[in-house]
């Protein structure tokens, strides 16, 4: 078996895994309750999904300039990514949007917002807590 | 051939995606959505450069990747201070 062979067979793994995993978050994104539980099933096939890829091809071009810019580009996904989310559940609770948490029955309700986001219950809308320091 | 599997399964990612974006109840939905179809976007780009024998398309596939998160991030500041002219975290005292 050549090395050849070997690094096709490996690069096969990786972008099947890398595809299902992918998939699972675009299918948890469908399937999740609300929006901070999407955010969750989304990273799955943000930061794996799209490492698992890219590290697939990084093995079919060998050390060239274009495993260098694939690099870059999972750099740019992995840094990116969680920012974006970050902003994106600040955003949801500055918008009164609370996660949904279980209660003792196990049916699905709006969490309690003193336990939930203690901060963003306790400023008023449209005020910022941690800017008011100089 | 192995790249045809890996963007069919991106391809179906992407269909399932844009359903959510669709009907996604809250516009933070949509949001995430938006995101991971840029996501998608890029990985679709670079396998199909490399199934083309083509990997320029990955210069591409960097460029969305910057604009991604750029557009992300203004239309959430949009929805907060209801303009982008907006100033810093500074300003939001006013």
């Amino acid at each position: 078996m050549s090395l050849g062979t070997v690094a096709d067979f490996a690069s096969w793994v990786l972008l099947v895994a890398g595809g299902f995993f992918f998939l699972v978050g675009a299918v948890g994104l469908n399937r999740m309750p609300d929006v901070f539980a999407r955010m969750h099933a989304v990273s799955v096939g943000d930061t794996l999904g799209a490492g698992l890829l890219i590290a697939g091809m990084a093995l079919q071009s060998g050390p060239t300039l274009v495993t260098l810019k694939l690099l870059l580009i999972l750099l740019v996904i992995w840094f990116t990514g969680p920012v974006a989310t970050h902003a994106l559940a600040r955003a949801a609770l500055q918008d009164k949007l609370l996660p949904l948490v279980a209660d003792s029955s196990g049916k699905l309700v709006e969490g309690d917002p003193e336990t939930v986001a203690p901060r963003a219950s306790a400023r008023p809308a449209n005020q910022e807590t941690e800017s008011s320091k100089p | 051939m192995m790249f045809v599997a890996a963007i069919l399964a991106v391809l179906a990612a992407l269909i399932l995606t844009v359903v959510r974006a669709l009907k996604g109840p809250t516009v933070f939905d949509r949001l995430l959505a938006a995101n991971s179809v840029g996501t998608a976007a890029i990985l679709l780009l670079a396998l199909f450069g490399f199934m083309t024998g083509r990997p320029e398309f990955l210069d591409i596939g960097l460029l969305y990747a910057l604009l991604n998160v750029i557009g992300t991030l203004a239309v959430l500041k949009f929805f907060r201070y209801g303009s982008l002219g907006h100033g810093g975290e500074e300003e939001a005292e006013t």
